[in-house]
């Protein structure tokens, strides 16, 4: 009997540090390489410290270049197959696949980035990257000289669309005669493609370039223009160590930690849309540049702040959409639900949005 | 909007050096397949040359050596992918497509320690005299050497298939591999050469990506570039001229589409995005439509594996 007892003890000690040792395997999916020193780069630092928080306890797994097509939706079966708990897919075209594969996996945690769809096993994440946005827009109106901002997009996305909003405000707030160029290039990744729009921009008077896409060719081709540019994602200065006047840095990390916490607890939930900035630290302002004015870069931190606080909101009347017609009277904010879906740009842009 | 604010000898000028890695892989690929071998691999032999410059560029801070580098880099991929089809006479589809995926995982692998550095420039070459000559001096005259070395190798390839002996034997090898067997030409070995040659054609060309025209090393740099240069070849039916238009028309298109979209031009954005493909392809084909068809056609041996030993 007392056998049976020790016995009935060291199998429950098994099995409970059995379930200990592969207590979660969480898949993370990406659009490019971890190694572009972007988008992809952080979201895997943010992989990262959910192995360092949690030690052996969550096993991570990753599968960068995914293509946001079947393949993404073969990609996150296999890891469910494979043993998944959770899944981050860190790219908005996962969003359908992330549905269809959240329906035959129902009790697999999907967490989709920047997406709107949501699902009883599905939530979102995204960053206010457009507060960030504003701040670097502020910065780039004061620094213009050709008062021409050149702007490289990658696709006619709400969030995209957004950010050249939100810098434009911000730009032409600070230095009224500021012009934006937009190129759209259809990739979040080509380095040459970067490169070209970059040169481009330059050729036609643009001073100082902003950026929506991930790669830092950019930043290369200012540095050597002699030309003003700013990280994205990830701090770029290495790229540029004269271009780069600060960066919007994606701080993924704490949200990362905080939902796998939530799922090993059991208190994750399906159906969540969280939307954080700078306040919460999802975004983060990089390093200022010497090349910056003092009074601009406090001027750049106060609005940084403001924004974390509360006290200001990027997208505040008043505000006309591109064909004049009114959008936010004077003193209003813009609503979520519009930001979101965003398809419009603000009055003063030249151009078309691409359908 | 304002057309002044596009230069157009500044977009010519551009459009050379962005159409020129292009060239170079596509170029090479022409000579392979022009001797019946069809490597799907100028992708992966691209970003390996890519890769292969950039490390030897920042070693030794000598951009010459990186670039003769990207040859050697293009090269020793090349050579795995001929041992696999010429000697063990694998199926050439599946080992191109197995050399892309290699390329861009070993140059993934090797780089990993070189991003985030920018190499040695490379010097432009200005031609005395000539590069004063306004509009055509800035257009033609101030560009790199590797540049040049892409159109005289246009020429050069031209006269090889159009004048030279040995520019016969590979065409006849390309054309029907039994017949040349039999009259005596050691196909094997000289397919072994061709295919050495477009790998180093398309190691320069990716070498030419990372080291002048992005110019840094990121993963995945070369971004389709080479499937691009494996359909011009197509589409230029072959010849290296036509070869050379399509590449500067698809550089073109794309530097102008930018360049309308930055004046902020009420175009769809889209379809000017899809236009450097549709204009080219349709270049290409109309100027076909006004040869002889035996002109057009793929080498008749083309991705046959060769069994008469």
């Amino acid at each position: 009997m007392k056998i049976l007892k020790i016995f009935s003890l060291v199998l429950s000690t098994f099995m409970v540090s059995g379930v200990f040792a592969s207590d979660m395997k969480v898949g993370f999916i990406y659009i490019g390489p971890p190694g572009d020193h972007g988008w992809n780069y952080q979201h895997d630092v943010g992989r990262q410290a959910v192995d360092e928080a949690f030690g052996g306890k969550v096993e991570t797994v990753f599968q960068e270049n995914v293509p946001e097509s079947a393949d993404a939706e073969r990609v996150m079966t296999q890891m469910a197959l494979s043993g998944a708990d959770m899944i981050f897919a860190t790219s908005f075209g996962y969003m359908d696949p992330v549905i269809n594969v959240a329906k035959k996996f129902p009790n697999v945690k999907f967490e989709h980035a920047t997406g709107y769809k949501t699902a009883d096993n599905v939530s979102t994440y995204s960053a206010r990257f457009y507060e960030g946005r504003t701040v670097i827009g502020h910065v780039a109106g004061k620094m213009t000289k050709s008062n021409k901002i050149g702007y490289v997009a990658s696709y006619p996305i709400p969030e995209v669309v957004r950010g050249i909003n939100s810098a434009y405000l911000a730009a032409k707030a600070a230095n009224p005669n500021v012009e934006f160029k937009v190129i759209w290039i259809f990739t979040w990744y080509d380095p040459a493609k970067e490169a070209d729009a970059a040169k481009t921009l330059i050729q036609q008077g643009a001073d100082v370039i902003m950026q929506h896409v991930d790669s830092s060719a950019i930043m290369t081709v200012a540095e050597e223009a002699g030309v003003y540019a700013f990280g994205q994602a990830s701090d770029m200065s290495e790229f540029g160590p004269n271009a780069h006047l600060t960066a919007i840095i994606n701080g993924w990390a704490p949200y990362y930690v905080k939902r796998v916490q939530q799922a090993m607890d059991g208190t994750w939930k399906g159906g969540e849309q969280t939307f954080d900035g700078i306040g919460a630290g999802m975004v983060i302002i990089g390093n200022m540049s010497d090349k910056i004015p003092a009074n601009v870069r406090k001027e750049a931190q106060d609005l940084a702040d403001g924004i974390a606080s509360g006290d200001i909101h990027p997208f505040t009347g008043p505000v006309n959409k591109q064909d004049g017609s009114p959008w936010l009277a004077s003193g209003e904010t813009a609503d979520i639900g519009t930001l979101l879906g965003m398809n419009f740009y603000v009055e003063g842009i030249e151009g078309d949005i691409p359908q | 909007m304002d057309f002044s604010d596009i230069n157009f000898s500044l977009l010519i000028a551009s459009l050379i050096v962005a159409a020129t890695p292009i060239l170079l892989a596509a170029l090479g690929e022409l000579i392979t397949e022009k001797s019946g071998v069809l490597n799907l691999g100028v992708e992966g032999m691209m970003i390996f040359g890519a890769i292969s410059g950039f490390i030897v560029t920042i070693e030794t801070k000598n951009p010459w050596l990186g670039f003769l580098c990207s040859c050697v880099g293009g090269m020793l991929l090349a050579s795995i992918f001929a041992v696999v089809t010429q000697i063990f006479r694998a199926n050439q589809v599946a080992s191109g497509l197995a050399l892309t995926l290699f390329g861009l995982g070993l140059s993934a692998l090797l780089g990993q320690s070189y991003t985030g550095i920018k190499p040695v420039a490379f010097p432009d070459m200005h031609i005395p005299i000539l590069a004063d000559i306004p509009i055509i001096g800035i257009i033609l005259f101030q560009h790199d050497f590797i540049v040049y070395f892409s159109i005289f190798a246009v020429i050069f390839v031209y006269f090889l298939f159009r004048n030279s002996h040995f520019g016969l034997i590979i065409k006849a090898i390309g054309e029907n591999h039994d017949s040349a067997h039999a009259l005596g030409y050691k196909v094997i070995l000289i397919r072994f050469f061709t295919i050495l040659i477009g790998g180093a054609f398309a190691g320069l060309g990716g070498g030419y990506l990372s080291l002048v025209r992005v110019p840094q090393w990121t993963e995945g740099m070369t971004a389709g570039a080479g499937w691009i240069a494996l359909a011009l070849v197509v589409f230029a039916s072959w010849q290296p001229f036509r070869l050379l238009i399509g590449a500067y028309i698809f550089g073109g298109i794309t530097l102008l589409q930018l360049n309308l979209q930055a004046l902020g031009l009420e175009i769809n954005v889209a379809l000017l995005s899809m236009s450097p493909y549709l204009v080219t392809i349709g270049v290409l084909v109309f100027m076909s439509a006004r040869r002889n068809k035996n002109s057009l056609e793929a080498p008749r041996s083309l991705g046959k594996t060769f069994f008469g030993l």
